[in-house]
Parts: structure tokens; C-alpha cells; sequence
């Protein structure tokens, strides 16, 4: 899933300085279930952007909408903007762009989108994949040298590690290419750790521009 | 922030307070005060929860944009949750909430946890008395803006 964070409230109450009646957009997928940007976490922040504004003595107008999707046209479809001088978007990155294509007001984000990840435990998300467009996990166990080794190594490891298994960067992650070796000895595939990666293809990274995916057999 | 309110006005302010007490400590020690017989401000307006684990961010949110001027939370003593932790996880939301509405301007102080037993009668009242003294000395949450 997509894995963010509410901005600080005083640069969203900074966002919406100049308006008084806003619609607030939560999104019911990923943001819902990091619990971010769902229906419960939009509530919570329109309370709290009411009782601020209202203790400012400028009162402002929030009405609360969540939708499955803010991805997707047909979910954004049917909300209804008018009236509202700007959209307040709890969804991920995506969801602001989209909602700001459809209606032709202002459209702010009120997360910071952070990562592709996966629940370590309740309340804690950890980064598992980058989308680097060329997916290595066959040679790795299922462990991504890209994301989860802070020098993205295809050949790994560097040897930067502490005597606990962990990467030097500090972060407190452990070293990847050490739970890759650990991984592929459990699967009884260690004998791959000897066969050396080709340069990988970084042109169909996110850092080559936008991209896009056609998928002509399915288009209307 | 403190709102500018003056003497006179602190003493004839009546707050009003929200308590969202656990069944199995605070309401029944809630009620063995009536049972005692003690004074306690009429400030405090109790809503009943099976647990203070109960106790979600909105509640809270709700309650101040209701027209509460403060929020009391009051569980079990710690390491004495009838559901064996509901009261330390409320003491998180309260924290968290707390940190929320003292980042947007408004005094932490008008939300606070306690914990007390269902034996404690006298305790819930006194902290009826410290929670409304408290938020009388605070003032009103809203109403007097132009003076911030």
C-alpha cells in the first residue's frame, strides 16, 4: 500500500488561511489503512481545524466527504465541489493530482505521502518496495536490494555493516544483503549468491520521468 | 495561550465538563460518591464507557466542538484494566490528542486522564473539583477570541 503522513497541523491551518468553507476528501484505500487519510483520521482533522479556527475567532466551514479511491475518475465522479472555495485531500499524492484535474478549485494536500510498504505491526509501516520498474526479487529471496539496502546494491554485501547484522547508514535497518543471504540459505538457493547481477536497467526508475503504462489489449 | 479572563469573570463561570468514565472504575466510583453522599460541582456531565479503551480522538473532538470547555477521561489504575489495557491505550490517545490541541492554540490542560478505583468515591470527587476549578480558572474555550 501506499504509506503516508499527516502534514503538521499548523502548515495545514496555514494552507487554508485565506478560506472558510472547504470540503475535505479522505480516501478509503491506502491511506485508510495506514491510517492517515480515511474517514476516521478526515474527521479527527476537521474537528481539529474547527476548534482551531474557531478559537482564532475565524471560524471556517468544513464538510467531510471520503471516497474509495481518489485514483480513480468513476469514484471522484459523483462528488459534488460546489459551493467550496478549496478541497482539503487526505488522500496520497495521486488523489490530490486527480482531484485537482476534476474541479477547477484549489486542491491541498493534507498528507505527506511517504512510501510503498506493508504493516510491520499496528502502528508501525516499513518501506518494502521502490517500483523501480525492474524487479530483481527472484535473485533475492523476496528481499529488495533497492529499497531495503541503503546503497541499493545488486551485489551486495558492501561489507558496511555492524557486528549485529545492522547498516552502518544508522537508520537501525539491518543489512539487507545479510537477510538475503540468511533467506536464500533457508531456501536452499544460496549457490545464487555466487552468480553476479548485470547492471540493472535504471531507465525504467521513477528518476527517467513520468511514466505510464498502456495495456492496449484492455483499452475501450 | 490563556484566555484574558478576569476575577469576576472566573468566579461566575460555570464550565462545562464532559467525563467519559469507565463502567468498571470511574462510574461506579462516580456513584458510590452519590452513594456517600459528597458534593461535587454539577459541571461534570458523565457519559459511560465500557472501557476508557473505548475512548477514540473524535470522541474527545467532538465533545470540545459540542461545547465542553474541558474533557476528563478516567479509567482504571494502571496495570488494573478490567480488559487488561484499554486504560493505558486511552492514555496514548489522550497524550496524542493533547499534543494535537495545544499545537492548534488551545490549552492541553482543558483534557486530562485519571485513574482511579470503583473504591474511590472520594476521589472522583475531588477530581471533579480540581477538573472544574481548572477549566473556571481557563475560562470559557470559546467567546473570548478578540482578547487573544
Amino acid at each position: 500500500m501506499i504509506v503516508a503522513d499527516q502534514k503538521p497541523i499548523n502548515e495545514i491551518l496555514g494552507m487554508l488561511e485565506r478560506y472558510d468553507k472547504v470540503l475535505f476528501v479522505g480516501c478509503q484505500t491506502c491511506v485508510a489503512v495506514c491510517m492517515a487519510g480515511g474517514e476516521k483520521e478526515t474527521g479527527v482533522l476537521a474537528s481539529l481545524v474547527r476548534l482551531a479556527r474557531q478559537k482564532a475567532g475565524q471560524p471556517i466551514e468544513i464538510d467531510e466527504a471520503a471516497i474509495q479511491r481518489q485514483c480513480e475518475e468513476e469514484f471522484i465522479e459523483p462528488l459534488e465541489a460546489d459551493g467550496y472555495q478549496a478541497i482539503l485531500s487526505l488522500g496520497c499524492g495521486v488523489g490530490v493530482n486527480k482531484l485537482a484535474d476534476h474541479f477547477g478549485i484549489p486542491v491541498l494536500p493534507g498528507l505527506n505521502t511517504g512510501f510503498m510498504g506493508h504493516i510491520e505491526e499496528h502502528g508501525v509501516w516499513a518501506e518494502t518496495c521502490a517500483g523501480c520498474g525492474d524487479c530483481v526479487l527472484h535473485r533475492t529471496g523476496g528481499i529488495c536490494p533497492v529499497v531495503r539496502c541503503a546503497k541499493s546494491l545488486m551485489n551486495g554485501p558492501c561489507g558496511g555493516y555492524t557486528d549485529d547484522g545492522l547498516c552502518e547508514s544508522g537508520t537501525g535497518a539491518p543489512c539487507a544483503w545479510i537477510a538475503i543471504y540468511k533467506r536464500l540459505k533457508e531456501l536452499g538457493l544460496l549457490e545464487s549468491m555466487t552468480e553476479t547481477s548485470p547492471p540493472k536497467d535504471w531507465s525504467k526508475d521513477r528518476f527517467s520521468g513520468p511514466r505510464t503504462r498502456v495495456r492496449e489489449d484492455v483499452r475501450l | 495561550m490563556q484566555n484574558n479572563v478576569t476575577p469576576d469573570e472566573t468566579e461566575t463561570f460555570e464550565p462545562k465538563i464532559i467525563a467519559f468514565c469507565c463502567h468498571y472504575c470511574a462510574f461506579a466510583a462516580a456513584d458510590l460518591a452519590g452513594t456517600m453522599r459528597l458534593q461535587y460541582p454539577p459541571n461534570i456531565h458523565i457519559i459511560r464507557l465500557p472501557c476508557t479503551g473505548k475512548v477514540d480522538a473524535l470522541y474527545l473532538l467532538k465533545a470540545f466542538e459540542e461545547g465542553a470547555d474541558g474533557v476528563m477521561v478516567a479509567g482504571c489504575e494502571e496495570g488494573s484494566c478490567h480488559f487488561t489495557n484499554g486504560n493505558l491505550r486511552a492514555k496514548k490517545r489522550v497524550h496524542h490528542v493533547r499534543d494535537q490541541l495545544e499545537q492548534t492554540g488551545i490549552e492541553g490542560e482543558r483534557l486530562e486522564m485519571f485513574n482511579l478505583s470503583s473504591a474511590m468515591g472520594s476521589r472522583f470527587a475531588e477530581i471533579a473539583h480540581l477538573m472544574t476549578d481548572r477549566i473556571r480558572k481557563l475560562g470559557p474555550l470559546f467567546g473570548n477570541e478578540s482578547a487573544n
